[in-house]
């Protein structure tokens, strides 16, 4: 058995850690936390002269053909560094959606842009409160444009362009709802920001006005692929929660070394030793989960609905105990804006809602566990 | 990353499946099969006569304690072929249960630290099976804190002469040999008096009284030791040195990372699939279901965190305190899943009568079981201070015993 990542995968780990900690240190992602700029540029432009962005697109397509074991790497990483870009919306969202449905030519067109950082995209999915849900989709497609309102959509105000989940029947079913490539520069598209706990990454509001759209697979076919995109992304953000997760831990452990109080380190306390200890276990259960997501991911296997959603239940489980306690180990100075607990508060919390809330991942994971046994 | 076996482990695996197909007793699959959580019993014959058939077969193909010497009566083989004998001896490993202590806790610490002679007479003994092993270290007033216990070994001659009592004792009631640490030299603090023996269970002096548990049953023992007599050849380490002594023995009982600990989930998601509540099934309510998909991950992570230490194995790394994670968690959630099962059938959720109680009462007993799982090897309180300090590296806490004579300690609050 070897249950584990490549020596060269976990090279290729270092070097994105080496990276980001250079170009991505919490200064600068204190820079788009403060409103100084939407995302952080020129990372995402470094990011692109690694490789990273590509990292799973084929080298037809202009990128480094490498996989999505790598891509898993990586992605730990920019969740650890909290790294202020839209990687997830682009990179597990609208490349992976394109990847599974995109015609050779939208191939072409998207995916090398994507590989060299000169596009930025996204998935329009939500339509106000709820989970994913073919129903909750009002947004309709007639003659080749959209009409309607999307929000929150993850990434929205820097996007180029988005993957928007559409009605184009009114049957009751799935197959009611196809996808469509909206290219937001071209007019019909009034993008709206709008603010969110997370300060690192942006939410908008889309709303369409007979908006030109391009078909992304076959008509009818789009809940299909919503679920196989949202479970790929349900892993990769996975190991940008577990990334996060980690860097609490460490930052709750090094201050607890730290910090002196009734004079002695306060992680020789059991209160605050054993609040560690916990939140070790619930990042390590959380890290193999994800491992399992990531060779499902890799396989492309047949249990990946299941490993996805457990992946996903774990790792935002142990992000939001983690940041949290995190706070608390800091005491008062957790609750300061100088320190970057807050930081790791904001996105664990966040990142539990993206791409729809721990309750609809429990809930698939129960249907999805309940069919194996069936089968 | 993938979960196939190295060319050389599948051909280990091949062997050793069919070997167990040819040998195996198979009279007891079903029954083994049916016994989960831990408990094991046979209807019409003695779990501890079948195991030592058991074993003494094994031993004899060459399949007993795989990973020790073969002088030792073992197979000389890598730690992760026995892993790959555990999953291929599947229920049959249940057999093995008598066998345990003395083969990860006891048979370890001879193998460090006993003379050659002491080795060759009672490893290969202890590995087929026809003699066994218990541990004793916990006390009455030593449990957590083990290196507080009372039991006193006075040197007369050539022999110690041994008094006091030792607790949760498994197996003493069957056991031929036992590891004992004993206190010799109660003027220095108390890690630095000890020191470690082994001797016959069936000396004159030794008493073994079974203690009847909190969930009315009967596993552990007392044992009682009235002057007994041990041959100083029959002492392990130094004297003094029984703490370092001790330390072989626990760091052989988190090597066992093969086991496969009941969570209680299978067993838990099967009985909301086909439990009736007024609205429906179970599993079709939205707390239940939140509630069962919260305990699944938690047991898939235990899952995927022993095949992460079972791969590393393969590599030849060794496994650490970071294995402590297995029974924390899993012990936690077992309580809560028995809880949670009763709570689902109301009322009669605390029957435990046959016709009454539900899933054949499997969630009564765990319940009443469980608070042992938080306790037996380990509190989840000290679990938690190894994962702290020897994972996380956080200071240990201040002891104020530290420096202090052992019996310059105080026994009893202020």
């Amino acid at each position: 058995m070897n249950f584990d990542f490549s020596d060269e995968q976990k090279q290729m780990r270092d070097e994105a850690r080496k990276f980001l900690s250079e170009q991505c240190p919490p200064k600068a992602v204190r820079e788009v936390l403060d409103g100084k700029a939407p995302y952080d540029k020129a990372l995402w432009k470094g990011l692109a002269e690694m490789g990273f962005l590509g990292v799973a697109i084929p080298e037809q397509f202009g990128g480094a053909g490498a996989g999505h074991l790598e891509l898993c790497v990586i992605a730990e990483e920019m969740g650890r560094a909290l790294a202020p870009v839209p990687f997830s919306s682009t990179v597990y969202l609208a490349a992976e959606a394109i990847l599974i449905a995109g015609s050779d030519a939208q191939k072409q067109k998207w995916l090398p842009k994507i590989a060299a950082g000169e596009a930025i995209g996204t998935l329009a999915l939500f339509e106000g409160k709820g989970n994913p849900s073919p129903k909750a989709i009002k947004v309709t497609a007639n003659g080749g444009v959209l009409n309607g309102v999307k929000k929150p959509v993850s990434d929205g105000a820097i996007a180029d362009f988005a993957v928007v989940a559409a009605r184009t029947g009114s049957s009751g079913r799935e197959s009611d709802i196809s996808l469509f490539i909206v290219d937001l520069k071209a007019g019909g598209v009034e993008v709206k920001s709008l603010t969110n706990i997370d300060l690192t990454r942006g939410q908008a509001e889309f709303s369409f006005k007979d908006a030109k759209a391009e078909p992304l697979g076959a008509v009818g076919e789009g809940w299909s692929v919503i679920t196989q995109v949202l479970d790929r992304a349900a892993v990769l953000t996975a190991f940008e929660q577990v990334g996060g997760a980690d860097r609490a831990l460490e930052m709750g452990r090094d201050y607890a070394l730290d910090r002196i109080a009734f004079g002695r380190p306060i992680g020789s306390f059991q209160a605050v030793k054993h609040m560690l200890a916990d939140m070790y276990v619930s990042a390590t259960l959380a890290r193999s989960n994800c491992y399992y997501g990531a060779w499902a991911l890799s396989t492309n296997a047949g249990e990946l609905p299941e490993a996805a959603a457990a992946a996903r239940i774990s790792a935002t489980q142990a992000f939001q105990h983690c940041a949290k306690n995190n706070i608390q180990v800091h005491g008062g100075m957790g609750f300061t804006w100088e320190f970057d607990c807050h930081m790791y508060y904001r996105r664990a919390n966040a990142a539990a809602l993206g791409l729809g809330s721990l309750s609809y991942w429990e809930d698939a994971l129960i249907d999805r566990m309940r069919k194996k046994n069936a089968a | 990353m993938n979960f196939d076996d190295t060319p050389q482990e599948a051909e280990f695996r091949a062997v050793a499946r069919k070997w167990i197909a040819a040998n195996a007793p198979k009279e007891f699959e079903e029954e083994l099969s049916k016994s989960s959580l831990g408990r094991i019993r046979l209807a019409r014959h003695d779990m501890v006569e079948v195991g030592k058939a058991w074993q003494k077969k094994k031993a004899e193909g060459g399949w007993a304690c795989l990973h020790w010497p073969k002088e030792y009566g073992g197979r000389g083989a890598t730690p992760i072929e026995r892993v790959i004998w555990q999953q291929e001896e599947g229920v049959y490993g249940k057999l093995t249960q008598p066998f345990q202590i003395g083969e990860g806790m006891c048979g370890p610490t001879v193998m460090a630290w006993g003379s050659e002679e002491a080795k060759r007479r009672y490893l290969p003994k202890l590995a087929s099976g026809e003699e066994i092993w218990c541990q004793l270290f916990s006390e009455p007033s030593a449990g957590s804190d083990v290196a507080g216990l009372r039991t006193r070994a006075e040197k007369k001659g050539d022999n110690w002469v041994v008094n006091g009592q030792k607790i949760w004792t498994s197996g003493a009631h069957y056991s031929d040999y036992g590891l004992l640490i004993a206190r010799t030299d109660p003027n220095v603090p108390k890690h630095k008096g000890l020191t470690m023996f082994f001797l016959d269970m069936k000396s004159p002096g030794v008493e073994v009284r079974p203690i009847k548990q909190a969930n009315g049953m009967q596993e552990f023992n007392e044992v009682y030791f009235t002057d007994v007599v041990i041959p100083d050849s029959q002492r392990l380490g130094a004297v003094g040195e029984g703490w370092s002594v001790s330390l072989t023995t626990l760091m052989n009982e988190r090597m066992s990372i093969g086991a496969r600990l009941a969570t209680g989930v299978p067993e838990m998601f099967e009985f909301c699939s086909n439990l009736m509540l007024e609205d429906g099934l179970a599993i079709d309510d939205p707390a239940v279901r939140s509630r069962l998909a919260s305990w699944a991950v938690k047991a898939s992570g235990l899952k995927y965190t022993s095949y992460r230490a079972i791969s590393a194995l393969s590599k030849g790394e060794r496994p650490g305190p970071e294995n402590s994670i297995g029974k924390l968690v899993s012990g936690l959630m077992l309580q809560d899943i028995a809880t949670y099962a009763m709570d689902l059938e109301g009322a009669a959720g605390s029957l435990t009568g046959t016709d009454e109680e539900q899933a054949n009462g499997q969630f009564q007993q765990m319940l009443l079981s469980s608070p042992s799982m938080r306790i037996a090897g380990g509190t989840d309180e000290i679990l938690r201070n190894i994962i702290a300090e020897r994972v996380l590296g956080l200071p240990g806490d201040i002891r104020v015993d530290k420096d202090v004579p052992y019996n310059k300690i105080p026994t009893k609050g202020r």
